[in-house]
């Protein structure tokens, strides 16, 4: 029997990408009756579907963002499993806690679908596990060669360095409030911060989560219950939003830090007004991307939100088959 | 190297003045010479080097990178030397990182055939920062918010200093200034501004206003013709003389006739330069024969003789006399000029008049060669450097304009990269052929910019990287000062500081102006 062709049975919808001979769909946008959903992120998980499966850490997050009855049912994975003939595994994808790669195999043909994936190590997840395949469905958010970002651990090392520069000073770090938030506050931690991290309130839920899942965040405190005094030359989360926003004032002369593989061009820095940009992501940088198209030896790749024009060319210059997927739903995650 | 892109990397994001005062000091207390000399002086007056990038960055860029995903990359992040530096592949080299003195060295010893190696080799040794720091310094414009000025107010608070102080014996040294840090720190002498033949800080005039005519007296006020030449300053000590432009550009070797006319006076004198023939003002064109020369030829010199036309003295002699009133410095230069009657100059004479009205006659007749206008002094005013409000006004005769037609357009660049900002306009050649006559880059609101940005995008017939052709339906009115002729553009003419006068939206293209009506313009 030859393997049929990969878009004859996954194909994009007007839910989302959808697998027809098993009859669900991935990360769809809309409330569909069976979902398969790669990691927590607001583009990739939403409420109001039947019955879902994903990983047991991102069932948690879903809860916590949407309420426990976002689903009607949940199922964590566990193995391989067939839906209606397809096999379907997840397998980790290294982007944020609980985040996944759906491996479909349907009568020889594989394909991978990564939701958002990095490839550099972050203590707060499962690190990224290459899976040979016929398809590759990739991001793209970073999908243009000058984006290369700087190995974390430096980066949280600047922000230490600043700190203890800068006494005086709160350090107010944006940090997107999934992933991005608890990944700086670990890697701040493992370079021997053990000072009290202030949070915006918009984070505690989350951090919370993550510390009930096992991961240690160290002595974490609300900026809302605390003095401004004890906030003078302190580390304090907040979301990139709030950066700008009248919540900051009440700090005093705050040095605004942002951490987002955007920081690697200045002008995005300074539209935000940063003066200490942090490039650390928890998508590819340029060379991650090559480097996993490369590795899973597919032949066929289809690119999802992000600059899919550059990555589909390069994907051509590499002597592959490259598609920009038009899937409605996803946008800049900000990270 | 590494000190000074960090210092770029904060500057480029500090926006608060006193932030980056506390940046540079701090950088110029703990790095050594000559770094932080060299550092200085691509803070001010630029590096002494003489190369281009421009083109040497496409060409040694092009092995590693793809050109459409170089444009894509260079659309995206707005700013070619960062966004070299950010595509050239990291840690090529295993040699440490170049100092700045190791850049200056090598770029400087370097011909142009070798410079492009010289370049790679450079890059190959820095990380991002410091590619970005290099492109910068080589490019020869930092733009990290940081003026002349503030940097010499770091130096001098660094140092426990007034700025004034830093002015005074700025132009008594020379990059990387050891001497100058030497006498800062304690360790040496403070040089001497008086032993060489250096420049002094120049007065500017104001544009008069309808506002400023009430302020002002006829008695009080002196006129002059002003002058279409170029602002000069000529310092000459016994042995050294020297010609400046306004901002303080050592322009002498241009100019070797005017500093042997002068070899036997002493003095510090501010004055127009010009080409004279006859007597007469040549067009400033033939002055521009002369300008941005190193040296110049036997035939030059007889071809495009240069006159320097007096009209202020800063020191006569070795004597200070900035604090005079203008007619008292008047009189000193016409005692001056008597004494040494240096050959190849003349002192500017008064325009008398009684009642400005009377002015305004002689203003509105200047239309002769050689003159844009008049300048009005007051009589009472001492020198002072900068642009002092109140005491001189130039009043230019109006500006001629002329109906263009919109050829290309390129994106802009800082605020202004997402938007078609600059301008290449034309005027007709035949009824069915354009041929550009200037480029313009000023001269609208915010919001005429948004409409001639949307306009443009949706006439667009071609495009060439971030150059956008047009069709052309689009007529501007452009103000100018004269018409040249011209080499670089095909047409044979260029249009002096064009500016966008008003956007004709109501005028239909084809009654734009024809090159032979430009022609015509060119004085003869
Ligand atoms: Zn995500
Ligand atoms: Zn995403």
């Amino acid at each position: 029997m030859p393997t049929p062709r990969p878009e004859s049975w996954l194909y994009p919808t007007e839910r989302g990408l959808f697998c027809a001979p098993g009859q669900f769909h991935i990360d769809p946008h809309l409330p569909v009756e069976r979902a398969v959903i790669t990691h927590g992120h607001g583009d990739h998980a939403r409420s109001g579907h039947g019955a879902v499966l994903a990983t047991h850490e991102t069932i948690e997050i879903m809860k916590v963002r949407y309420g426990a009855d976002c689903a009607a049912e949940f199922q964590a994975a566990n193995g391989a499993q067939s839906i209606n003939g397809v096999t379907v595994k997840l397998v980790p994808a290294g982007h944020i806690l609980g985040s996944a790669q759906i491996v479909l195999d349907w009568q020889g043909s594989r394909a991978v679908v990564s939701g958002d994936y990095k490839r550099s190590p972050d203590p707060t997840c499962a690190p990224f596990e290459l899976v040979p395949c016929d398809l590759f469905i990739t991001e793209a958010t970073f999908g243009l060669p000058v984006f290369r970002h700087e190995p974390a651990e430096k980066e949280a090392r600047r922000l230490l360095a600043s700190l203890e520069a800068n006494p005086e000073r709160t350090h107010l770090l944006g940090a997107y409030n999934l992933g991005k938030c608890q990944r700086m506050i670990a890697l701040t931690r493992e370079a021997g911060y053990d000072r009290p991290i202030y949070l915006h309130g918009g984070l505690r839920n989350l951090c919370d989560l993550y510390v009930r899942l096992g991961v240690d965040l160290g002595d974490l405190r609300n900026v809302m219950d605390s003095e401004p005094a004890e906030l003078k030359g302190a580390l304090v989360l907040c979301p990139p939003s709030a950066l700008s926003d009248r919540w900051s004032r009440r700090l005093a002369d705050p040095l605004t830090c942002y951490a987002s593989g955007w920081m690697r061009v200045k002008g995005r820095a300074r539209q935000h007004g940063v003066e200490l940009p942090l490039v650390v992501s928890d998508h590819c940088d340029w060379p991650e991307l090559l480097t996993t198209i490369e590795e899973t030896g597919a032949a066929e790749i289809w690119v999802t939100h992000g600059r899919e024009d550059a990555l589909v060319h390069q994907i051509g210059l590499m002597g592959r088959r490259g598609r920009a997927l038009a899937l409605v739903g996803f946008e800049d995650e900000g990270d | 190297m590494q000190a000074f892109a960090e210092l770029l990397d904060r500057l480029v994001y500090t926006t608060a003045r006193n932030a980056k005062l506390k940046l540079l000091e701090d950088y110029f207390k703990q790095v050594p010479d000559p770094d932080r000399g060299w550092a200085l002086a691509a803070l001010t007056d630029g590096l002494p080097l003489r190369l281009s990038i421009r083109k040497t960055l496409a060409t040694i860029l092009e092995p590693h990178v793809d050109p459409l995903l170089y444009r894509l990359s260079r659309d995206y992040v707005g700013d070619t030397a960062e966004t070299v530096s950010l595509l050239w592949p990291d840690a090529r080299a295993n040699a440490p990182p170049p100092s700045i003195s190791d850049v200056v060295a090598e770029v400087s010893s370097a011909s142009s055939r070798e410079f492009p190696r010289v370049l790679e080799r450079l890059l190959d040794r820095l990380d991002v920062k410091g590619r970005f720091a290099l492109l910068k310094l080589l490019s020869g414009a930092l733009r990290v918010g940081v003026s002349a000025r503030l940097a010499k107010t770091a130096i001098a608070q660094a140092f426990g200093r007034a700025v004034e102080e830093i002015e005074e014996v700025w132009h008594a040294v020379t990059p990387p200034y050891g001497d100058m840090f030497a006498w800062l720190e304690g360790r040496g002498e403070r040089p001497d501004p008086g032993r060489k033949a250096t420049f002094r800080p120049v007065m500017l005039a104001h544009p008069i206003e309808e506002g400023d005519w009430q302020g002002l007296a006829p008695e009080d006020i002196a006129a002059e013709w002003k002058w279409d030449g170029i602002r000069v300053q000529l310092s000459a000590r016994p042995g050294d003389v020297r010609l400046f432009s306004r901002a303080g550009d050592d322009i002498s070797g241009a100019f070797p006739d005017i500093v042997q006319a002068f070899a036997h006076t002493e003095g510090v004198l501010d004055g127009e330069l010009l080409v004279l023939r006859d007597r007469a003002v040549a067009p400033f064109n033939d002055l521009q024969q002369r300008l941005n020369r190193k040296g110049v030829t036997g035939k030059m010199l007889q071809d495009y003789p240069a006159h320097i036309r007096l009209y202020d003295i800063l020191f006569d002699a070795q004597e200070d006399v900035r604090e005079l009133s203008y007619l008292e410095r008047r009189a000193r230069l016409e005692a001056w000029y008597e004494r040494f009657l240096p050959s190849l100059a003349d002192v500017s004479a008064l325009v008398p008049f009684a009642a400005f009205s009377e002015l305004e006659e002689k203003w509105r007749q200047a239309r002769e060669n050689g003159i844009e206008g008049l300048m009005l002094k007051r009589k009472d005013s001492p020198y002072l450097a900068g642009r002092p409000k109140g005491h001189w006004y130039k009043w230019k005769r109006a500006a001629l304009t002329l109906d263009c037609v919109l050829m290309y357009a390129q994106r802009g660049s800082g605020k202004r990269s997402s938007y078609y900002s600059d301008y290449t306009f034309g005027v007709w050649k035949t009824p069915d052929e354009l041929v550009p006559v200037g480029k313009a880059y000023s001269g609208f609101t915010d919001e005429e910019l948004l409409r001639l940005d949307r306009w443009i995008r949706t006439n667009t017939v071609e495009r060439f990287g971030p150059v956008r052709q047009v069709a052309p339906g689009l007529v501007l009115e452009i103000a100018f000062d004269a018409v040249q002729p011209s080499t670089r553009h095909k047409s044979g003419v260029a249009l002096r500081f064009p500016r966008v006068h008003r956007i004709r939206w109501d005028k239909p293209a084809r009654e734009a102006e024809t090159l032979a009506a430009v022609q015509a313009l060119i004085p003869s």
